[in-house]
Order: C-alpha cells, then sequence, then structure tokens
C-alpha cells in the first residue's frame, strides 16, 4: 500500500502542474475544452490524494514499522485512535493530510460554487492546483511518509504522550481545516484580480468559505488553549508562545475581514482593504506554518528543524511577490464607490474595529518576530514574552470589545441623535452601573472590572436587539414569542447569528478578565498533611494528601498522587488526582521523558487544578502545585456558543430571496449608493 | 471638517497609540536572550547588567543536575561549549527538563557567578517526536 501511496503522490504532482497550468490557461482564453480540463483536474487531484492517504493509514494500522514513519510516531501497544491521529501528528504526516484536505476543499469549492460564478472557476482551479502542488513537492522532496527504512523495527518508537491526549486528536486537524479553507477565499481573491470582475460577485462566492475558515479556527484555536490547559500542566491555556500567535493572526485578519466586507456589499468601499485581507489572511496561514518548521524562532512547539522551512520560506516569498505585483496592477479597478459620510456611523465603526484588528495583529506578529528583529538590528536578540502581549493587547482587546456593541446598532451612513439615544441608553446605563457595583464591591483589578463592564454594555445591546425584534414580530404577525424569536433568527441568519459570535467573543473576555485573580502555591505533603489556598472567591480550600500509588496502565507505568479537597463553605469538594506517566513500549523500556497529568476539578466559579512534581526520596510525601483558576470553565462554554453562533451563520437552506439574489447582481450596490433614499437607517445587516 | 479627515485623525490616534503601547512594551518587558559566551562578555564590559534579569539559552551539562525535593530546588550547570555557568531554580521543572537538553532559563547572574533562575523552560528539541533510542 504505501508503494501505490507513494506513486499516487507523483501522480498527484503532475495532476497538479496540469492544473495549474490548464486553469490559467483556460481563465485566459476561456476554451470550453481547457476549462472542463482544469475543473476535472481539481477532482482527479483529489481522488488521488485520498488513495495517497489511504497508502500511509494502513501503513499505521498494520504497524508497518518498515516505514520509517510508522516506527518513529506509534507502537504497537499505542491505542487505535491515536494510531490514526499520528497521521497528522509528525511533519511528513501532516504535510500529506494538508495537500488531501486542500485538495478536497477545492474540488467542493468547483462543485458548489454557483454557476453565476462561473467565469472565476479556472482561475481558482489554477491557484488551489499551485498550493497544492507545493504541499505535494514538500511532501515528495522533503518529508516523505513513504520513506522506508533499511531494516524492520520490531516495535516503533510511540507517539509523544502529551499528544496522547483526545484534545490532540481534534485540535491539530480542525486548525489545519481553518488554515487550509482561507485556501479557497484566497483562491477566489486571485481569479477576481485576474479576471478584473472585482465587483461584490466573488465576495458571495466566498461568503460561506469565510464563515466555515473563520470557525475551524475559532475551534482550533479554542481545543489548543484545552489541551495546552489539561496537558502541559503550567496552570493556563494561553502562553503566547510563537505557535499559539501564529494561529492567531490569521483569525484576527479574517475576523477583520468578516465585518470590513459588509461595507464592501452595502457601500462598496474597501474593496482594496478586503482583497488584501484575504491574501493577507492566506499568507499569515502559511507563515505561521513556515514558524513552527523552520526553526528560526524558538518556541516549545516546534517541530524537528528541517528543510521543510526553507520550502515554506520560499513559497511565501513567491505567493507575497506574485499577488503583490498582481495586485499593484489591478489597483485602478478598486476604486470605492462610495466616501464616508460620519464618523458616527456604521462604517466608521467598524473601520476602527479593523484598524484594532489588524493592531493587535501587528503588535502580536511584531513581539514574535522581535528576537530576530533586534538581532538584526542591534545584534543581540531580545524577546518578549506574556507581559508584553497583554500589556499591548488588553486596553486594544477592550477598546474592541466595546466596538462589538456599537457597531451592529449604529446607523449606516450617519447616526442621528434620535438613533443613538434609542440604541444606547439602556446599554450604557447597564454599562456604568456594573462598573459602579464593582468599585463599591471594591473590585481591584481595573482591566477585569473595565472588561466586565464593557461585557455588561455589550450583552445588552445584545438582548435588546432581540427583545425589540421579537416584539415587532408578536405585534405585526401576532406570532408566538418562541415562533417570533425562531422566525426572527431563521430570516436574519446572519444578523442574529452574528449576535450569538458577540455573546460567545463577551463570554470569553469575561473568563479572561478571570485570570487575573489566578492563585497558586506549592507544598510538600506527608499522607495525611493539610495546606489550606484561600480562593479569589473568598472561601478557602483545604487540600489532604492521601497518598501516593503505583500501578502499570496499558503502555505506561504511573504514580498517582491524590488529594483530598474541602472547602470552609460547602464542605467536601472530592478527591483529585494527578498522575507522573513513564511511557513504555512493548517490551516494558522506558520510551519517552516522564509526563504529567494535572488533576483537574472543574466548576463554574474556578477550576482546581492540581500537578503533582514529585516524591521525597522513595517515600510518599509528595511536592505538589495547587492552582486555583478562576471561570476557566466559562472560555469552553464561549467557545461552544461562539461555535453554535457561526452555525447558524452559515446553516444552509432556506434559499437567498429575490431581494438578496438582486442584490448579489454586480453593480447592483453602486445603483443601491447612489439612491440614498432606499437605504433606511439602520437597515439590518 | 470631512467626515475622511476626521477618520484620518482618529486612525493616526489609533496607529500612534497602538505604537506607543508596543514600544513601552518592549521597553518595559524585553529582556536580552544570551548564550553563556554572550552573557560573560556582556557582564564583563557592564558589570551592572548583573542587575538586569536576562535570558539565558544553553544546554544542561550530563549529569550535572542535583535536586533537593523538600526544598524543591534543583541546582545544575548549563554550557553553550565554551562558557559554563551554575544555575539554581527554586520551583517545579518541566517534564522535559534533564541531561543534554536545551534549557532557557530566566533570571539573574548573582554576584557569586551562579545564575539565579526565576523560570525554567525545557526545549524539546524534538517536540512530536520520541527520544531516539540511545
Amino acid at each position: 500500500m504505501t508503494i501505490l501511496g507513494e506513486l499516487a503522490l507523483w501522480v498527484a504532482m503532475l495532476l497538479a502542474t496540469w492544473g495549474t497550468v490548464v486553469g490559467f490557461l483556460g481563465g485566459r482564453t476561456r476554451r470550453p475544452a481547457l476549462i472542463r480540463s482544469a475543473q476535472r483536474t481539481t477532482y482527479a487531484l483529489c481522488a488521488v490524494l485520498i488513495v495517497s492517504s489511504i497508502g500511509l493509514l494502513t501503513a499505521l494500522v498494520r504497524h508497518d514499522f518498515n516505514v520509517q514513519y510508522v516506527a518513529s510516531y506509534t507502537s504497537r501497544n499505542l491505542p487505535m485512535v491515536y494510531t490514526i491521529a499520528a497521521f497528522w501528528g509528525g511533519q511528513a504526516g501532516s504535510l500529506l493530510f494538508w495537500a488531501l484536505v486542500l485538495s478536497v476543499f477545492a474540488a467542493l469549492a468547483q462543485w458548489v460554487t454557483p454557476r453565476r460564478h462561473n467565469h472565476l472557476l479556472p482561475y481558482v482551479a489554477a491557484t488551489t492546483s499551485f498550493i497544492v502542488l507545493f504541499f505535494v513537492v514538500v511532501t515528495l522532496f522533503a518529508a516523505n511518509p513513504f520513506e522506508r527504512l533499511a531494516f524492520t523495527p520490531m516495535d516503533g518508537r510511540g507517539l509523544n504522550p502529551q499528544l496522547q491526549n483526545p484534545g490532540m486528536v481534534v485540535h491539530p486537524p480542525m486548525l489545519y481545516l481553518g488554515y487550509i479553507s482561507i485556501s479557497i477565499p484566497f483562491a477566489f481573491a486571485v481569479a477576481a484580480l485576474f479576471t478584473r470582475r472585482l465587483d461584490t460577485g466573488w465576495l458571495h462566492a466566498i461568503r460561506r468559505w469565510t464563515v466555515v475558515s473563520w470557525l475551524f479556527l475559532s475551534i482550533g484555536i479554542t481545543l489548543g488553549m484545552w489541551w495546552a490547559y489539561v496537558e502541559l500542566g503550567w496552570g493556563g491555556y494561553w502562553a503566547w508562545d510563537p505557535v499559539e500567535n501564529a494561529s492567531f493572526l490569521p483569525w484576527l485578519t479574517m475576523t477583520a475581514f468578516l465585518h470590513s466586507v459588509m461595507i464592501q456589499e452595502k457601500r462598496g468601499m474597501l474593496k482594496k482593504w478586503n482583497i488584501v485581507l484575504v491574501l493577507v489572511s492566506f499568507l499569515l496561514s502559511i507563515f505561521g506554518t513556515f514558524l513552527t518548521r523552520s526553526g528560526i524562532i524558538s518556541s516549545v512547539h516546534s517541530f524537528t528543524q528541517s528543510a521543510v522551512g526553507t520550502y515554506f520560506g520560499g513559497f511565501l516569498i513567491v505567493i507575497a511577490l506574485g499577488v503583490g505585483i498582481l495586485l499593484w496592477t489591478r489597483l485602478p479597478d478598486l476604486e470605492a464607490e462610495a466616501q464616508l459620510e460620519s464618523m458616527v456611523s456604521r462604517e466608521a465603526s467598524f473601520l476602527f474595529n479593523n484598524l484594532l484588528l489588524v493592531g493587535i495583529a501587528f503588535s502580536i506578529l511584531w513581539g514574535t518576530l522581535f528576537p530576530i528583529i533586534s538581532e538584526l538590528v542591534r545584534g543581540t536578540q531580545v524577546t518578549v514574552g506574556p507581559p508584553f502581549f497583554n500589556q499591548v493587547n488588553i486596553p486594544i482587546g477592550l477598546a474592541l470589545l466595546a466596538l462589538t456593541g456599537v457597531g451592529p446598532l449604529i446607523a449606516w451612513r450617519k447616526a442621528s441623535v434620535r438613533n443613538l439615544q434609542r440604541q444606547f441608553a439602556m446599554p450604557v446605563a447597564a454599562g456604568l452601573a456594573t462598573g459602579a457595583i464593582l468599585l463599591a464591591l471594591g473590585f481591584g483589578d481595573f482591566y477585569a472590572g473595565m472588561a466586565i463592564s464593557l461585557a455588561a454594555f455589550v450583552l445588552t445591546t445584545i438582548t435588546q436587539e432581540f427583545v425589540r425584534g421579537i416584539g415587532a414580530r408578536h405585534r405585526l404577525h401576532r406570532e408566538q414569542y418562541l415562533t417570533a424569536f425562531f422566525r426572527l433568527v431563521g430570516r436574519n441568519r446572519r444578523r442574529y447569528g452574528g449576535y450569538v459570535v458577540h455573546v460567545g467573543i463577551v463570554i470569553y473576555f469575561v473568563a479572561f478578565a478571570g485570570m487575573a485573580f489566578k492563585t497558586e502555591m506549592e507544598a510538600s505533603l506527608k499522607p495525611g498533611e493539610t495546606t489550606r489556598l484561600r480562593s479569589p472567591f473568598g472561601h478557602t480550600y483545604s487540600f489532604t494528601h492521601l497518598g501516593v500509588s503505583q500501578y502499570r496502565d496499558l503502555n505506561r507505568v504511573v504514580s498517582a498522587a491524590t488529594v483530598e479537597v474541602t472547602s470552609d463553605r460547602g464542605g467536601r469538594v472530592g478527591v483529585i488526582k494527578s498522575e507522573k506517566r513513564q511511557h513504555i513500549d512493548s517490551f516494558g523500556r522506558a520510551s519517552f521523558e516522564p509526563s504529567t497529568e494535572a488533576g483537574i476539578h472543574s466548576g463554574l466559579r474556578e477550576d482546581i487544578y492540581v500537578v503533582y512534581a514529585g516524591s521525597v526520596a522513595g517515600t510518599e510525601e509528595a511536592v505538589y502545585r495547587f492552582t486555583l483558576n478562576p471561570l476557566v470553565w466559562w472560555v469552553w462554554f464561549g467557545g461552544v456558543v461562539l461555535v453554535a453562533g457561526g452555525v447558524v451563520v452559515m446553516w444552509p437552506g432556506g434559499g437567498p430571496t429575490r431581494a438578496s439574489l438582486r442584490r448579489a447582481m454586480p453593480g447592483y450596490a453602486a445603483t443601491l449608493v447612489g439612491k440614498p433614499d432606499q437605504v433606511g437607517a439602520g437597515t439590518p445587516a | 471638517m470631512r467626515a475622511r479627515t476626521k477618520f484620518i485623525l482618529g486612525a493616526s490616534l489609533v496607529v500612534v497609540t497602538v505604537g506607543y503601547l508596543m514600544a513601552s512594551g518592549i521597553k518595559d518587558t524585553g529582556v536580552y536572550f544570551l548564550t553563556p559566551t554572550e552573557l560573560a562578555e556582556k557582564v564583563e564590559a557592564d558589570p551592572s547588567l548583573r542587575d538586569v534579569g536576562v535570558k539565558l539559552g544553553a544546554r544542561v551539562v550530563h549529569g550535572s543536575i542535583s535536586r533537593d525535593v523538600a526544598t524543591q530546588t534543583i541546582m545544575f550547570q548549563v554550557t553553550d561549549g565554551q562558557q559554563t555557568y551554575p544555575v539554581i531554580y527554586r520551583g517545579l521543572a518541566p517534564d522535559t527538563f534533564t541531561d543534554d537538553v536545551d534549557v532557557v532559563v530566566e533570571g539573574r547572574l548573582g554576584p557569586d557567578g551562579t545564575f539565579q533562575a526565576t523560570t525554567l523552560l525545557a526545549k524539546c528539541g524534538a517536540r512530536y517526536e520520541a527520544v531516539p533510542s540511545a
């Protein structure tokens, strides 16, 4: 099967080359035969990459340790789910996985895109084929998962224990899906530039794709946070590590795009900006991969250094230059059709939202690259860590949170005083009241207090929108409140789904604010000894060390230390166990450094996070670190809300109405802008 | 004033604020990242550097680790092949911390020439791969 798999990769290389050439020529000449061929090539490419992936999966599942990749990442005693997850667990396999998913997306893009965008599709096929070509070439020449060893080991080395976690089975593919799906909007942007069809048509073609990739990125990042939290044992979920930053950057630019695209659809403004955001998001997704695989930035997450980094660097330069030149020659076609009319308008608030998002992205990029920049400029590496990122991004983030409340409610073009009063009187009062209550309670942290007050402001704006919408339906259509709610959301999915996403974001912010009150201590306890830790919520926990037990489990030897936790309010909390695991191969030999499994007791108010650091010289006296992490549960809950909102936004069916179809036609936005009387203040987004 | 001009003013304000936050952030929180040789050179040139926190990236000398679990103190030596420094660290070491791994320690060089670390990061050279079987 590996022979077939590798052969399929070579075929994929030829097909991708063909698809690139024929797609480009088809786009230029508009000859139907070439266009059909380009389209079929994307389907064929998808098929051969599926064959190639099956080849690798078969080798993994059959424990074919003659294949170097299989021997390096799996072992006989590795559970099956992780054996399959090893497909994307290592360098070479993850590149093949990338090519596979991209080819699936590319085929889908050809298949599902409505006919009215046909003129774009040949160039889309050319662009996606070119990207697939790159990944196939890297896989074949720099990191081949089908490479064989000169001998067949009895057993493989096994998967890194930190990757043996359910979160790690889904986190990388989710993040990859996010990264990869950006390629499709990117391909449409390139196609629009080539064809000079730069009206809103291409934006409609990619609308779902942008939401999909944004959703996958969000899920991937949140799962990454969860994995870091439960598996890395340092008691937090975000460390501003270069790899985390790299995944956050395209998320920020995509978020900016999802907002600014509405201005182009409504007002025909920001055409250059939008196309640049799509192009930059794609470049950042490649840049992130380059960063993590080239070893130019030291990160605890890095892959092995290899030639792969050089390939990615080269690809990045080629693509950046290529689209840069293409964009330059098309600038005259990207003139705005309207001008900003007032600073007190939705356009202006979206513009500031974009500036802040891009500002955050830039500061994170700068901080991540600062070791390199400082070495180039001053000859000495200077690094910045979490304090830098927090110091810069907390104030910007709070301003962004405030705009989350303002943007959706303020009128297009120019808001009147009445519009402002009607929309913001209640929310501002709610925000101020929350701030006053926090002050009166003697709340300690300024930024956390700001975050909570702004959260109250934003939540009130959203609640007000739902209440008014439901009320209006109830009065006009005499609907029951529940029916009114579902119809309201169902008929304006983008708008109300967007509100739900905003609720998710607000929950994240409040949860992040909770981390300002993280409390921790370390203690060395003999069995039966107790230590106490005061929670930021005012009560006190007692931790009693029960003892250390050792046993053999599946593919590891475990030392487990157990504490009993009680609270001075509410009594017994429960027993928490933290493990030190020594993974072993099927001959019982140690295969990795020992790893720590934190014990977590999760609650709505706070998590109790217990790490067993080791025992004192063979006795049962254990060294612990106890951490109280406020509001962590809400991070995960915020993620769920956000995904739910995203699903509402992109839920298929319902079908576009006649009016929205008409709006989708080229030139309609221009006509609309020309007749201001047709655009009422407060037009739904 | 036209809205466009106002917006450009507002945008410049945002850009300047972000720039200021970044510049002050780097000034307040940036730390040198040095190899032991570079640290030795820097300290010789400017002894006041002892009072400034730095990051030291080096490899743990084989067999130099000694732990005192009761006080949670770890002592070891790091080297880049030319210059070696003893390091003292109080706290929990990461799982990957062991002989011959690359570590990044953050702290100060004490007057006795011992590096007093407040954080200890161990870089597992190949995070996603097993240790090569010895």
